[in-house]
């Protein structure tokens, strides 16, 4: 089975700090990591390949440095990487990125599963999986918690909603976004750091994969970013002190008051 | 016009295109298949093709006549006959926004046996339902689904098309916004109009709720949107209220790549976050396994769902789906009551917009206490069976008067 996973660069949450002055993210001295649900989907291919065979190609679209992330996950397991990088690609919203990894993956080729991480911890949209589907024209899952058959077409998987799990088929090619749920990430092996270091990994332009300067980066994106701001949070906190049950008649009139007053 | 293009190099001319296109657009001359004028870019084909050979990136040269576009869209989201609060929450914000551009609101619903719905949906504020009832619409499916909403949608040309932001609707909203072309901003908190330019500001926590950003669409339409549960206000329910019943002229392949086999249901969350207004957490500083057992007892007693950080979820003591957090789910409860979590900014991220706060734990510099409106410093196992004590006894002096 081919598998293709879409991975992305993030900056480490923890590390993100807003300039309140000009409410835009201080980037300097942030660290990037692989965004965490994408480290599930990795896993989730590397699997695949491990008990039905094939070879699992990682892809990225992002600034140059991003090669450095995609050795990282040869080095965890994948076969392949490629990088879709052009400072046309700069600015892209969700649909820009999609069309632009559809080309990308148009040009990869020959594929029978896509798998992405459910969302990135930067953008936290969660629509580049099913938007890339679509453009590629196959179908989807989204929230995948399990695998519960991959050697035949259809696959069966177990999609995690509000209140359980849904078990779904799904004919390949196709694509699924996977949850934390499904696997626990391996570490990179030292055979694969030096698999990573000698890797040859392409950097792919707007003009090799084929795609139109219009639809890609901010010219192919609908949506602008109007404003930013940080947001308001509480201003009042109330610290209580004391014994259990002076602290729990508090906590209970406050409770009450919300839950039943103003109903 | 711009139309679909078929890939000649993918098309095994099985013909199957020709059978589903709706608008009768693809022909096949001498052996080779392709798309006239006809085409009105509905997108049917292209997931009905099993060999990717149908490309619509030539969508996006079409530029819609914005002015053409009017309205606002609300997708009917509905499970075994039952509509989620989500969608009253849309339909009163739909109302609100409706009434600033003077147009009216509208519901695309898909199921089957949808009849007793529609009244409910009339009630809480539409003023058009689109019916689409089936018995291939039993189940939700992305494929079909967005097949036949898309067809909806360039039929009737809303301005705003507005999706809640669940599992299903985050699903699918990106799959519409992506075979139109349009944009698609996720997880709205606040809407609000341009009325004079009809643009929509969509505004939406990014960066695990660091920064707020609002989000316009100028040059495409319809102004699409997924928004979170909880977030909006619905409208006192006038069950006498009628509007205008439609049902839609679509096509509705039989052809699918995805199926619904079967529903395990979580019996132990008897309260499911997204819906919750109330929401007991529980993090590292409950010490054992055994104390989940005091979270779920003050929960029951709350009405309230039980979540997680994500130390207990990775040390096994609760499954993933309570997790909440930036790899867990986002909640927006009325009240958020976290014990023995430190506030970790990852577990911050997902529920710092709770209406109101109270973190209990016996580290008085725990981070948590930052965003709590009311911060309890004290041990779990002391403050916890007092709170159950003094709420049944409340319930119960509450009930008797």
């Amino acid at each position: 089975m081919n598998i293709i996973v879409c991975v992305k660069q993030v900056p480490e949450t923890a590390n993100v700090k807003i300039n309140k002055d000009t409410n835009t993210i201080i980037r300097e001295g942030s660290n990037s990591i692989i965004n965490p649900f994408d480290l599930y989907a990795v896993e989730e291919s590397i699997r695949i390949r491990e008990s039905v065979g094939g070879n699992v190609t990682a892809i990225s679209m992002g600034i140059p440095q991003v090669v450095e992330l995609l050795r990282e996950v040869i080095a965890i397991g994948a076969d392949n990487a490629v990088l879709l990088s052009d400072k046309a690609f700069a600015g892209a919203d969700t649909l820009a990125t999609s069309r632009t990894l559809a080309a990308g993956i148009r040009k990869i080729g020959n594929y029978d599963l896509i798998i992405c991480g459910r969302q990135s911890t930067d953008g936290d949209t969660a629509q580049v999986g099913p938007s890339l589907a679509e453009k590629l024209g196959i179908p989807h899952i989204t929230c995948v918690s399990k695998i519960e058959e991959i050697s035949k077409d259809p696959i069966k998987c177990h999609r995690l909603l509000e209140d359980g799990y849904e078990i779904v088929e799904m004919r390949l090619p196709g694509l699924i976004t996977v949850v934390k749920e499904i696997n626990e990430p391996r570490l990179p092996s030292l055979f694969g750091l030096r698999k990573a270091m000698q890797a040859e990994i392409p950097v792919w332009t707007a003009k090799d994969i084929d795609i139109d300067f219009e639809l890609c980066g901010i010219a192919g994106s609908p949506t602008y970013v109007l404003d930013t701001f940080a947001p308001e949070h509480h201003v009042e906190n109330e610290i209580l002190n004391g014994e259990p049950e002076q602290q729990a008649k508090i906590v209970a009139d406050k409770l009450m008051d919300i839950l039943y007053k103003n109903s | 016009m711009a139309k679909l293009e078929i890939l000649s190099d993918k098309c095994v001319k099985c013909l199957q295109c020709l059978n589903v296109c709706p608008c009768n657009a693809i022909k096949e001359d001498k052996n080779v298949i392709y798309i006239d004028d006809n085409c009105t870019l509905c997108g049917v084909c292209i997931s009905k093709c099993s060999f990717n050979a149908i490309s619509h990136d030539n969508f996006v040269t079409s530029k819609p006549d914005i002015d053409e576009y009017r309205g606002i869209l609300i997708f009917g989201e509905q499970r075994d006959g039952k509509i989620p609060g989500v969608v009253h929450e849309l339909l009163g914000e739909g109302k609100r926004l409706a009434r600033q551009l003077g147009t009216n609101v509208s519901v695309v619903l898909l199921g089957i046996n949808t009849d007793k719905m529609i009244r409910e949906l009339f009630a809480f504020g539409a003023d058009i339902v689109f019916q689409i009832d089936h018995p291939l619409l039993e189940y939700f499916n992305d494929e079909l689904y967005a097949d036949i909403i898309t067809q909806v949608v360039l039929q009737n040309k809303p301005e705003i098309f507005l999706i809640g932001a669940t599992t299903y609707g985050s699903s699918l909203a990106p799959r519409i916004a992506s075979r139109l072309n349009t944009g698609l901003t996720a997880d709205c908190t606040c809407l609000e109009v341009d009325v004079e330019k009809r643009l929509l500001k969509q505004t939406r926590p990014a960066f695990g709720g660091n920064l707020m950003a609002t989000i316009i669409c100028p040059n495409r339409r319809p102004q699409m949107c997924t928004v979170r549960p909880k977030v909006m206000r619905p409208v006192e329910p006038d069950f006498d209220r009628v509007g205008q019943i439609i049902r839609p002229d679509v096509v509705i392949s039989q052809n699918l790549k995805v199926k619904k086999i079967g529903f395990i249901k979580n019996k132990v969350q008897k309260v499911n976050l997204a819906d919750a207004d109330v929401i007991v957490s529980a993090g590292r500083g409950i010490q054992k396994p055994q104390n989940l057992e005091l979270i779920r007892e003050f929960a029951d007693c709350l009405g309230a769902a039980v979540g997680a950080s994500r130390a207990l979820v990775d040390a096994g003591w609760i499954e993933y789906s309570h997790q909440i957090g930036q790899t867990g789910i986002s909640v927006r409860p009325k009240i958020y009551i976290a014990c023995g979590i430190s506030g970790a900014i990852q577990h911050l991220a997902g529920m710092m917009s709770a209406k109101y706060i109270i973190a209990i734990n016996k580290d008085p510099n725990a981070p948590i206490f930052k965003v709590a409106n009311l911060g309890i410093v004290g041990e779990i196992e002391r403050i916890v069976p007092a709170l159950i004590k003094e709420m049944k006894n409340r319930k119960q002096q509450y009930i008797t008067c």
